[in-house]
Formats: C-alpha cells, structure tokens, sequence
C-alpha cells in the first residue's frame, strides 16, 4: 500500500517539476550558449557508444535476417528487414536505452552532486534560479539530442557499418536490390514516427534524470541512489512508452 | 554602501521564530536582532539549527510561526520576484564555498554579476579582480575548485558573496576545519571586509573562542531557544551553566554525557529483558 502511494506522491511531485521546467524553457532558450554547452555533454560525448552500438545491432540483425530469409529465397530483401526493424522499433529504443544508461545517469549525478555541495542552494542564494541556470538548459539538450543520435544510429545499422557491410560486403547481397528495396518499403510516416518516438523518449529520460538529481538526498547516498533510479526508471519508462506508441502508431 | 531604506539600529530582526523539521522541533520562539553594520555571532552546539536560521532569513525555508524581517521587509511575504531582489542584497558563505565546480575561480566570482548586470566585460574583470584582492587570491583566478584547499574555496566564496556588494553577508560554519593558519586568514577577513566594506555580517559558528574575538555581539542558542544574547564579554561572564559549559567545552554538566537510559544497576540486572 505504501509503495503505491509513495509511487504516486512521486508522480506528482515529479509533474510539479516538469512544469516548473517547461515555465523555465523560453528563458532558457534566450541563453543559447548554456544549451550548446549541455548539447555537447548530453550528446556529444554519447556519440561513441551509439555509433558502435548501431554497428553491431546492424550486424546482428543482418545475419539473422539473412538465415531466415535465403531458406525462402529472398535475401534481396535483406535491405527492408535491417531498415524496417531499426526505424520503426530498435533505432529509438535502444538509443534510448543506451541514451539512459550515458547520459541519464550523468545528469542525475551531476545534478544530484550540485546540491549535495550546496551549489544549488549557493545559486538561489545569489538570486539565480537554478531551474532556469541549470536544470532547463539541460532538459532541452536531452530532447534536442536524442532524436538526432536515434537517427545516427539508424544510419550506422543500417547503411554505413552494420548491415551494409555484413549482407552486402560479406554475404553477397546485391548492393542495388538492398538500397532500391528499402527505398520502396520505408516510408516517410516511419521515420516520422521514430522520430516522434525518439523524442517522447528523449523528454522522458531528462525529465526523469534531472527530476532524481534535483531531488536526491544530499549525500553521497543519494547521489548514487539517483543515478541507479535513473537508469532503472528511464528503461521501464522507455519500453512501456513504446509499447504505447507503438500500439497508436500500428494501422 | 549600505542602501538603508529605514534607519532602524537592526537590519535584521526575527520575533517569535517557530520551525520544526519533521517531529523535530529547532526553534521555539526565538527572538534575534542583527545590528546593522556589527559582527554578530550565532553560537551553539552542532544541530541547533544554526544554519537553519540563515536559511530562513534567506527566504530558501519558511518558518512555522514567527516573523524575520529584513530591513523593515517581511522576507516570508515576498513573491519569489521580490524575494530575489532582496536575496541580491545578501551574501552567503556556505560551509565549503559552494563553489560552482564546473567554472574557474574568476567565473565563479564574475557569476553573480554576469548573472544580475549587464557590465562591460572589462569592468567585470576590474570588479572580479578587486573582490579577489580583498581576499588575497588574485593569483588563483585561473584555478579550479577542485584546485583549491578548503580554505581557498571559502575565500573565493566570500569573494563571490560580496561580489555584489550586499549589505548583509551570512557565514555559515566557516572555521570548521580549519588548520590555524586559515582560521585566523578567515577571521581576519570577516572583520576586516565587515568595517572596510561597511556590511553587516552574521557568524554562525561553534568555534567559541575565535568567533568571540572577532564579533561585536553574541547569541548562544540552544534545544530552540535564545539562552543568552551581549556583548561577546557579557557571554564569557554568563551566570548561566549551560552557557558556561558551552563556552569551556565540559564533557558533563546541563547537557549530560549519558544519554537518557534507565538506571545503570536496574538496567544490569534486567539481564536477557529487553528494556
């Protein structure tokens, strides 16, 4: 019973906070050079572990597709199995989940340090609002940026590295049936739609990392029990999120 | 630079404070004046709240009763807009600097004011470097927080509290750990930058000696109450025995070294009972 109304007194507070957050957001944005510092740490530096991850998702996926679909004779299809999957359904979760896992947990523990040192409280005394200064600009990051890493990871699973390089270069595929297939069975609404989920995911994430840094307790205790709920609760959000979509987006 | 908008003899003035934390009750009606351009001391035993009641009269926490005014201003009225323009007003020192870790020594003192003016960025290096002078790590600007020794980073926080020359200043704890070298550079900074700067400045601290010699008014406050309020001499020749067993550090007096349990002997021969 407790863990149910504790789960609720969260979710509210957690709403409070998003929606002090998104009343931060336009001054935020007038301050583009706190932004383009939080792209950098939000999403640049979560570049590498994306790009390979894509690569050997790509792989994978190339090689399985590939046993299942000679035994029918159309390996040329190859092309819209790597692509359909990645777009539709692995392109945005697994970013997301990796997403979590780098930039998340840094977020949370970053933020979670900031306060447990006072310097959240340091600001407010200095008549700086840190939703504005701190938690705002690195929220937006985290919406701005996963969409934009989803997207590099499509493109590393699907053409450049992953199942390229296995069905094409390695399994003799030809080039021109994989490319002219894909070209023909993805469509415009599945990118729209990844790109949707990447998004919901991308606010997800931040909101739930600057919400448990924001509100961990001020000890070395809490700054590691809030990256851990990050990670724990961004992966649940994330599947259950898509799962959601996924069903609204199934026609 | 005091901007007084009444010529009241407290910039500060706390009447009837009642806070509680949780179950926990910190203070019960305590009544605190800060005289307006003095050194006032806040002393008393570790978890009396002392730092909470610089965050009350910051505003960052409300009381449960009570009033704090803060030159003629009820903090705990304001809108949050007014409530951040008085806050410009103050300066804090938190315990460990509070430093924000990810900006350089100069960034860190510059902050407020890149924060709160739209200075040229030639004045603001002046202004930065003058703050930084006054505490003597002009040298420093270039390093990291995580650079410096404790006591540095409590100098370039007390350097970034006046950065915008408030009329208040507000030390929380800021001798704790202190080797003797930095107690007395610290000391002597209060003092110095409270007469030179014209602020008003208020110590909390447990360091009885240190925080005596260099303030002009004290209050012991202790289990939520004001126990004794003067001169730092009036405080030293206080009749009361909880001041004087604070004041000499006696392990056993108003406040017990034994925690309440029940009678030795009973408890002993109550063996295998739980009591």
């Amino acid at each position: 019973m407790s863990i149910i109304t504790d789960m609720l007194q969260g979710l509210g507070r957690a709403q409070f906070f998003l929606l002090s957050i998104i009343g931060a957001i336009p001054s935020a944005l007038l301050r583009p050079r706190l932004l383009v510092q939080q792209l950098y740490t939000v999403g640049v530096m979560s570049l590498i572990i994306i790009v390979i991850s894509g690569s050997f998702v790509g792989m994978v996926l190339a090689l399985q597709g590939y046993r299942t679909l000679v035994d029918f004779g159309a390996a040329e299809s190859l092309g819209v199995f790597v692509a359909v999957v990645i777009v539709r359904e692995l392109g945005p979760v697994v970013t997301a989940l990796l997403f979590a896992g780098r930039a998340g947990s840094a977020l949370a523990a970053e933020i979670g340090l900031m306060k447990a040192t006072d310097q959240l409280s340091g600001m407010e005394m200095m008549a700086v609002d840190p939703i504005k200064r701190v938690i705002a600009p690195r929220f937006i990051a985290g919406l701005i940026a996963m969409p934009l890493l989803s997207m590099i990871f499509a493109m590393m699973a699907i053409g450049i590295a992953g199942g390229h390089a296995i069905g094409v270069n390695l399994l003799g595929v030809d080039d021109g049936a994989y490319w002219s297939q894909i070209h023909s069975s993805l469509h415009w609404e599945d990118i729209r739609d990844s790109l949707v989920k990447s998004a919901v995911f991308g606010a997800a994430v931040s909101w739930i990392a600057v919400y448990q840094g924001y509100h961990a307790a001020p000890t070395s205790e809490g700054v590691s029990r809030a990256t851990t709920s990050t990670v724990v609760v961004s992966s649940l959000a994330i599947l259950a999120l898509d799962f959601i979509l996924t069903a609204f987006m199934f026609h | 630079m005091t901007t007084s908008v009444s010529d009241d003899a407290a910039l500060v003035r706390v009447r009837g404070l009642r806070f509680s934390h949780g179950p926990r009750v910190i203070y019960d009606g305590v009544d605190v004046d800060i005289p307006r351009g003095k050194v006032t001391a806040i002393m008393g035993p570790s978890g009396t709240g002392k730092t909470t009641l610089l965050r009350i009269i910051g505003g960052q926490w409300q009381p449960a009763a009570g009033t704090v005014e803060f030159d003629g201003v009820n903090v705990h009225t304001l809108r949050r807009k007014a409530l951040y323009e008085l806050r410009k007003r103050m300066g804090m020192l938190f315990q460990n600097g509070a430093l924000l870790t990810d900006l350089s020594v100069f960034e860190n003192v510059a902050f407020p004011m890149r924060e709160h003016t739209d200075l040229p960025e030639s004045m603001i290096r002046d202004l930065v470097l003058m703050k930084l002078e006054a505490v003597g790590l002009r040298g420093a600007r270039d390093l990291f927080p995580s650079q410096l020794s404790g006591g540095m980073s409590r100098r370039v926080g007390l350097a970034r509290a006046i950065a915008l020359d408030p009329d208040l200043v507000m030390y929380d704890e800021p001798f704790t750990g202190q080797d003797p070298i930095s107690m007395g550079v610290l000391m002597r900074l209060i003092r110095s930058l409270n007469d030179a700067l014209g602020l008003t400045s208020i110590v909390v601290s447990h360091d009885v000696e240190e925080v005596l010699s260099i303030s002009d008014y004290a209050y012991v406050i202790a289990s939520g109450k004001v126990l004794a309020s003067g001169t730092p001499d009036s405080i030293r020749n206080s009749d009361s025995p909880y001041v004087q067993q604070f004041l000499r550090g006696e392990p056993d007096g108003p406040v017990a070294f034994h925690y309440k349990a029940a009678a030795y002997a009973d408890d002993l021969m109550n063996k295998g009972k739980k009591a």
